[in-house]
């Protein structure tokens, strides 16, 4: 089965979650701990949400010097497939795997709700090659995440841009939602995919992300297999 | 050797918190018209000379304390 490795660092609360809802796509979770120096072999990387290191410095900044993320950061440029997901996209942003970064929301306000995302490419496989203008419903809940990218970036940033907000709910430069590094193997979106995986408790608009993150995973293990 | 390393939000960011804390200063009748909230990192450094603190308190800042996309900053050492 393929196997896709959760992070938690202290003050993570989702990874829980992450594990139950890749067991739903047909994947093996893999618990990993922030002070790990390998990934124990697994096929594709989840940062899942939180408040890691309470937040402290900037959302994910102490996060991303863990020992973990110097492994995390080998596998990205390898090749394998990483997903961050809420505080784990501000991770990634702060290492550098992402451009941008997350700056508290322009309202000043937590939000907590539903929301529209629309596909922005089609055939994207962190989508499930979903066509473009697809919506996608998934949760957000956060209070420091507005994407940001200076105005000049953003043009050159576009094709990497995966999701974008129906209606922008936090003043998201491009309301951007989700976006890619260059080499497209690196994804990380503030909504919450892994709440929205069940039709019993809620939208199941997270279901063709992380299947995408399983199938990348599955690919790539069978190149190195 | 002290140090401290002040972090700004960048000209034309938006920040939210200083805009809150205008509202506040505000209804408190102090008529303000713009507040800017930053950081102050005061370091104590183990090294010779002025030099070298504000070198190292450089790299720790461009590394870790602040994030060049949205924010600058200053090091004044003491």
């Amino acid at each position: 089965m393929t196997r896709v490795g959760v992070v938690t660092f202290p003050g993570t609360c989702d990874d829980r979650d992450a594990l139950r809802a890749l067991s739903l796509v047909g994947a093996e979770g893999v618990r990993l701990w922030h002070g790990d120096d390998e990934l124990d072999g697994v096929d594709g990387m989840l940062v899942p949400g939180g408040f890691s290191y309470g937040d402290y410095l900037r959302c994910g900044a102490i996060a991303s010097y863990a020992p973990i993320m110097a492994a995390v950061r080998r596998f990205a440029e390898a090749g394998g497939p990483v997903l961050g997901i809420c505080n784990g996209f501000q991770v990634l942003c702060e290492s550098g795997l992402l451009p941008g970064v997350l700056r508290p929301n322009h309202h000043g306000r937590f939000v907590c709700r539903d929301v529209d995302l629309v596909v922005q490419r089609s055939g994207s496989p962190w989508t499930s090659q979903a066509e473009a203008g697809t919506t996608l419903c998934v949760p957000i809940k956060h209070h420091d995440g507005a994407w940001f990218a200076p105005d000049d970036a953003l043009a050159g940033l576009e094709p990497q841009v995966l999701l974008r907000y129906a209606l922008n709910p936090n003043g998201a430069t491009g309301a951007v939602a989700g976006i890619s590094n260059e080499a497209g193997n690196v994804f990380g979106l503030m909504p919450h995919p892994e709440h929205a995986v069940d039709g019993l408790v809620g939208p199941l608009g997270g279901r063709p992300i992380l299947t995408g993150l399983v199938e990348l995973a599955r690919a790539g293990s069978a190149v190195t297999a | 050797m002290k140090v401290t390393v002040l972090v700004r939000p960048k000209d034309g960011i938006l920040d939210p918190q200083g805009e809150a804390i205008r509202h506040a200063l505000d209804s408190l009748g102090y008529p303000i018209g713009q507040v800017r909230q930053g950081k102050v990192f005061d370091l104590e450094i183990d090294v010779e000379t002025r030099e070298q603190a504000e070198a190292l308190a450089h790299e720790a800042a461009e590394r870790a304390l602040a994030n060049g996309v949205m924010e600058r900053f200053e090091v004044v050492v003491a």
